[in-house]
């Protein structure tokens, strides 16, 4: 470990909390339809999709028909990228000449963007073709993105309201999400990642001639625009295989600095947002703060664990400290322009947020250094978690927090002023189990199966951990791989399709019941016989629940997989 | 100190009867469909009939591990499920008891049943004899000295002392009389004096004894929302656990395999893993708690027609307390005699004791009493004397002329409530006085009651009757305001009296010329901010204010309207009662969310002692995260399994008695509780295993 080190880690959490503030308040705005800076430019457009799409604006809906207009936007969606990868090879803008992607694959694929996990069985620069890219991917990295914010939106509404029957327009708020939001700052990302060095082509692969006289075919594309959306999404889907870990993607450490700060920007400022819409930004603060301890700290220890090695090779006699020549630690599958402490916090907060963009191989990290993106996600994505998904993910938290706690306390419990009775147990107890039993099961499934072992590459708890790594981060949308793991087989396509699916939308559906059953609720006055949900006290009971729920489900699973690893490599 | 001694023994004799009995009906209670209504308990008894049938085949020589092991987590896992029942059947126990003894109360009795209302208010000759099971609501019947009620009824005619010990445990006898807020009588009572004409309220088996029967015994015990929401918390913990260790079997065969060693985790470990991970510490006392909620109400004489208004008890953030009776005491005292004109205040306390002689209301009395202690005015002859030969003709209060008073001698003395006294001045062609109205004024101002009193229709001064507010509720409002909870003053004085006395004993707001609409609306207004508001009432301009209120409390003592709108009655019809019932229904939550969090916290330790034992033989390098240094794989299984049906048993007093309830606010209360309960609950299980495991060895037992 290195100062330098540490300060990188600083300066990102630090830069990090000082777009809290402004982003999250300008998001607040747009939800709220008010005016902002950019409301003289974006109005006209935004009355001129409505008129074209026929939405009345000012129609609220009430939560079945949100539920049922975000879920057949998402179909639509999925049927179309199949569609779209399946018939490439007769479309324009295909100057590799890609031929139709397999099926099992495309579906895999489609469902991975529609629900926001960006999970990729496949290389982008020897699959996809450009208008595949384009006009499917990159297209929905923005709508899915979107669609989470606009169900968030609604839960956030159902706290505001005092019994109301609607939570808000589904159209309304996908519109403004991506015109005000997710547009600009990706322009503005974009631009800036061209200047840095990211392509942005429609030209065909290079091909140049090495040093050595062989032949290199370097990959082009329109890159830039599809890796601004990526980050600034929480999706994380790589226009190349390698992700940001291409020098095309991710070209600078300053770059690396901008994609890590672009994909935690959003879920963070969310809870500013949050807090302003609920009249009480405390709220919010205190929701940031549980998530900051959780990132920072799996931080720390995911930094801890690459720079100090591998005790094996230091057995060997091999000198793995930090020094002016070398940057010590376990640099293996890490990208030299980047170094252990950009490379581990990149890890953490990729699994913190949904995005699952890598810029190196988490499958080469230490055991441990290797537990901390598995852990991340298998919290349940909620620090800071996806653009939206992670805050809805979190409300749940804390509703299960505060109804033990508000127990204790001698009063049905309540948040912001609304009870917690069972129908809001009922679903939140819906949302934390559905994952667990996702991932644990289909895991179960993968390991008893002679086919889908055969796609292990390493033996012992290292493979158990691959597998692990597939469902969680399929359940969880998260959409990095550990690779090692081959996963463009008919059976992790499929079952994979079914995870994510599973937990994009059994989760939404839930969620939005919540929405509509708190909204319909009075709000009850606060008084001191209240639980306060702003204290240190409660924030960090909160960090209790979510870790103690996370463990209790995944303490065999690890102790089997990462754990056991590292027992073995530490020579106990 | 002989008596004193029997006493304990007949109390040991019956606490052993009790226990007795719960432990036989824990066993009772393992059917599979009575289980079912628990969902954690019920994986428990599954899963001890899966490793009983190991067990069985393990002594057939074909078992996975051996005979004894299984045999001895078998004997645990039925401990776990028997020591639940057990704590729920003791929690059962004391109301059963009960509602036995109110049973013998319910006897046949014989009702003289009457065919038509008596004439002029006469005592009824002509009844006819039947059975109480045949009476129906409003049927007539007769009651006198030494009989028993055959039914629930309203008095209609008469006027008796009954002796409500039965029903109330209170051996004074309590006045019953046609009208007013005290006509309601309960069947299985025994009337001690005098005779009644009651008519029947309630059908036979639907009475107020047959009510509190099944409420007591929890026959009719329904789970209450807040209950269904932890049973749902619960039941989704459960089945997490239940899919962690399904999917552990194939992980457990894939790291065999992978590893090249050891044997896959058994079935056995699997069961024992899945009890001790699955919340068994609450789900076992969640349903005693409950149970043992409704029986401190009932201790406390409370009995509540709804486990939810418990819970409502809880939430109260409004309480609406009757001034008369629950702030004052329930009457007004003479303080002072205020002259008018040239009266001295002799002249004055002379007429006003006069007035008062006669009258029984406690204001009359301490208006004598008043009288002697300042001016030394003894009492008088009331009949002929030869100071008043014609004797004194006294005019009692009546609801016509609103005031009371005496006849002699050509004298009129009336005493009464000032605007009465005005007006009757006044059509006597006397007018008032400027400084009579000033003092009516100040007096009024005050908080205290003015009364007038004249002399042949002229004003001799002002008596001052004040209330006196009951010591120490200062302290329990600021008591209520600590714990988030509104007190509001009702009253049918004017505001002026009103705010002084609501300003003397420290509410928080009051409602002056209270009326039910009135009433009514300030209810409807707290609900509609989303408040919880909880009354007492007893008279029956009271119920329509009780049905609205979420939490109700009727006097016992009241009128039958009041008891049917609420949803509790208190038996000492003690108004200040509703104070206690708020702090039980805290304890009640409070109690499971103590008991949760420790079931929680207690897993992490149970996981350090099973994941490396369980894994042992795979992965010996595991045995780093045995921090404990439990002394073998089994040592450890059996210690975490016997530490988990131990700690049920080891909770049940807790659960009974509930957690302590202090007045502090909600973010003191969180810290404490989740230190003794949270902390407490991750460091305990630590320590019980390790202990257990010592003993294990120690004794060779493993």
């Amino acid at each position: 470990m290195t100062l330098v080190g540490w300060l990188q880690i600083v300066i990102f959490f630090g830069l990090l909390l000082l777009v809290v503030k402004p982003l999250g308040a300008y998001m607040a705005r747009v939800y709220g339809g008010e005016r902002t800076f950019l409301t003289p430019i974006l109005r006209p457009v935004e009355r001129l999709v409505f008129r074209l799409a026929g939405v009345k604006a000012e129609e609220e809906m009430d939560w079945k028909r949100y539920t049922l207009a975000v879920l057949a936007f998402s179909l639509v969606g999925v049927f179309f990228l199949y569609i779209l990868q399946r018939v490439q090879h007769l479309l324009p803008l295909n100057p590799m000449g890609f031929g139709p992607v397999a099926p099992d694959l495309a579906l895999n694929t489609a469902v991975s963007f529609v629900t926001n996990t960006n999970w990729q069985a496949y290389g982008g620069e020897t699959t996809m073709s450009f208008l595949t890219q384009m006009m499917g991917l990159t297209v929905q990295n923005f709508l899915s993105a979107a669609a989470g914010m606009a169900v968030l939106m609604a839960l956030i509404r159902a706290f505001t309201r005092h019994q109301a029957s609607t939570v808000g327009n589904f159209w309304v708020d996908l519109t403004r999400g991506t015109l005000y939001i997710f547009l600009p700052l990706s322009f503005l990302l974009a631009l800036t990642l061209v200047a840095s060095g990211v392509v942005q082509t429609l030209a065909p692969s290079a091909v140049a001639t090495t040093l050595q006289g062989g032949e290199q075919v370097i990959a082009l594309g329109p890159a830039a625009s599809q890796v601004a959306i990526k980050h600034l999404g929480t999706n994380g889907g790589g226009f190349f295989n390698a992700n940001a870990a291409h020098p095309f993607e991710n070209p600078t450490p300053l770059t690396n600095l901008l994609l890590m700060l672009a994909e935690t920007a959003i879920p963070v400022a969310l809870t500013y947002t949050f807090g302003r819409m609920v009249g009480n930004t405390r709220q919010g603060w205190a929701i940031l703060a549980a998530m900051l301890v959780l990132m920072v700290g799996f931080t720390a220890l995911a930094y801890s664990a690459e720079a100090a090695g591998n005790p094996r090779l230091a057995a060997l006699g091999v000198n793995q400290t930090a020094s002016a020549l070398q940057p010590g630690g376990n640099m293996e599958g890490k990208e030299l322009r980047f170094g252990i402490a950009p490379s581990a916090t990149f890890a953490t907060i990729t699994t913190g947020t949904s995005s699952g963009a890598i810029n190196s191989t988490h499958d080469s990290f230490t055991p441990l250094g290797g537990l901390i993106p598995l852990v991340m996600m298998q919290l349940g994505e909620v620090a800071p978690g996806g653009v939206g998904s992670g805050l809805y993910g979190m409300l749940v938290f804390v509703l299960i927090a505060v109804f033990v706690a508000g127990l204790m306390v001698g009063r049905t419990p309540e948040y912001l002023g609304k009870k917690i009775e069972p129908f809001e147990m009922k679903m939140a107890a819906l949302i934390i189990l559905i994952m667990p039993i996702v991932v644990l099961g289909l895991t179960a499934l993968a390991v008893s199966l002679d086919t889908a072992r055969a796609s292990i590459s390493n033996p012992g708890p290292h493979g158990f951990s691959q597998v692990l790594y597939a469902f969680t981060s399929q359940g969880n949308n998260n959409g990095s791989a550990f690779a090692g793991l081959n996963v463009n087989t008919p059976f992790y396509n499929l079952t994979g399709a079914l995870a994510m699916f599973i937990s994009r939308f059994w989760l939404i559906i839930p969620t939005l019941a919540l929405a509509g059953s708190l909204a319909a609720k009075k709000k009850v006055p606060i008084g001191v016989g209240t639980l306060p949900t702003t204290t240190p006290l409660f924030i960090a009971w909160l960090i209790v629940v979510i870790i103690i729920v996370g463990a209790l489900n995944f303490l065999p699973a690890l102790a089997l997989g990462p754990v056991i690893e590292h027992l073995i490599m530490a020579g106990v | 100190m002989m008596v004193e001694g029997n006493e304990r023994k007949v109390q040991n004799k019956l606490r052993l009867r009790l226990y007795r009995r719960a432990v036989n009906d824990a066993f009772l209670k393992l059917k599979p469909r009575r289980m079912l209504r628990n969902p954690v308990m019920f994986v428990v008894e599954v899963g001890s009939l899966l490793t009983t049938a190991l067990w069985v085949q393990a002594l057939t020589g074909h078992g996975e591990t051996p005979a004894w092991f299984v045999g001895a987590i078998t004997l645990w896992l039925w401990f776990t499920v028997l020591f639940a029942n057990f704590s729920e059947a003791l929690a059962e126990g004391r109301g059963k008891a009960q509602a036995e003894a109110l049973r013998k109360t319910r006897k046949e009795t014989q009702a003289k049943k009457l065919a038509s209302l008596p004439v002029d208010g006469h005592k009824p000759v002509n009844f006819t004899l039947t059975a109480s099971t045949l009476l129906h609501q409003d049927d007539l019947f007769l009651v006198e000295a030494g009989d028993i009620l055959p039914a629930d009824g309203e008095v209609v005619v008469g006027i008796a002392s009954v002796d409500e010990s039965a029903v109330t445990g209170e051996s004074a006898p309590v006045i019953r009389e046609s009208g007013g807020d005290r006509s309601a009588v309960t069947g299985g009572t025994r009337l001690l004096s005098d005779w009644l004409v009651v008519r029947v309220s309630a059908d036979p088996g639907h009475g107020f004894l047959d009510r509190m029967i099944s409420l007591v015994e929890g026959a009719k015990r329904t789970k209450t929302p807040n209950e269904i929401a932890l049973d749902i918390l619960l039941a989704s913990f459960t089945i997490i656990f239940l899919v962690v260790c399904m999917t552990l079997l194939p992980f457990s065969l894939f790291s065999v395999r992978t590893a090249g060693q050891g044997a896959p985790i058994t079935i056995t470990v699997l069961v024992a893993l899945l009890v001790c991970l699955i919340p068994t510490t609450i789900g076992g006392l969640l349903s005693a708690i409950g149970i043992a909620g409704m029986d401190r109400l009932i201790q406390r004489n409370v009995i509540a027609l709804s486990g939810r208004a418990v819970e409502a008890a809880g939430d109260v953030d409004v309480l609406l307390l009757d001034k008369t009776g629950t702030i004052t005491l329930g009457n007004r005292q003479a303080v002072e005699f205020l002259p008018v004109g040239g009266v001295t205040e002799l002249e004055l306390a002379e007429a006003a004791q006069l007035a008062s002689l006669a009258d029984e209301t406690p204001e009359g009395r301490s208006i004598v009493v008043l009288a002697k202690e300042k001016h030394n005015l003894r009492g008088r002859i009331v009949s002929a004397s030869p100071e008043y030969p014609e004797g004194m003709h006294f005019i009692p209060f009546s609801a016509q002329t609103r005031m009371s008073g005496v006849d002699f001698d050509h004298t009129r003395i009336r005493k009464g409530a000032p605007d009465t006294m005005l007006a009757f001045m006044e059509t006597a062609g006397k007018s008032a006085p400027a400084d009579l109205r000033s003092l009516i004024d100040r007096i009024a101002r005050s908080g205290g009651t003015p009364l007038v009193v004249t002399h042949n229709d002229v004003p001799l001064g002002v008596i001052h009757l004040k209330d006196i507010v009951k010591g120490g509720l200062n302290e329990r409002f600021s008591q209520l305001r600590r714990m988030g909870i509104k007190t509001v003053m009702i009253t049918g004085d004017n505001p002026l009296t009103a705010a002084a006395i609501a300003a003397e004993a420290g509410v928080d707001d009051f409602l002056a010329q209270a009326t039910p609409e009135n009433k009514l609306r300030l209810i409807r207004q707290y609900q509609g901010e989303g408040r919880l508001v909880a009354m007492t009432g007893d008279g029956t301009n009271d119920a329509p204010a009780l049905a609205q209120a979420d939490v109700a409390v009727a006097m016992n003592t009241g009128t039958q309207p009041a008891r049917e709108a609420a949803n509790m009655i208190d038996l000492e019809s003690n108004p200040t009662k509703l104070i206690e019932i708020v702090e039980i229904g805290k304890q009640l939550l409070m109690t499971r969310g103590a008991l949760t969090t420790f079931s929680i916290a207690n897993d992490v330790a149970k996981y350090f002692a099973i994941i490396p034992a369980a894994f042992a033989s795979t992965y010996p390098q595991l045995g780093v995260l045995n921090f404990m240094r439990l002394a073998t794989p089994e040592s450890a299984i059996l210690s975490a399994v016997i530490f988990n049906a131990l700690i049920i048993v080891a909770l049940i007093p807790l659960a009974l008695k509930g957690v302590p309830y202090r007045a502090v606010g909600a973010s003191q209360l969180f810290r404490d509780n989740l230190l003794i309960y949270g902390l407490g609950g991750l460091v305990a299980p630590f320590l019980g295993i390790k202990m257990i495991d010592l003993l294990l060895i120690a004794l060779r037992l493993v």
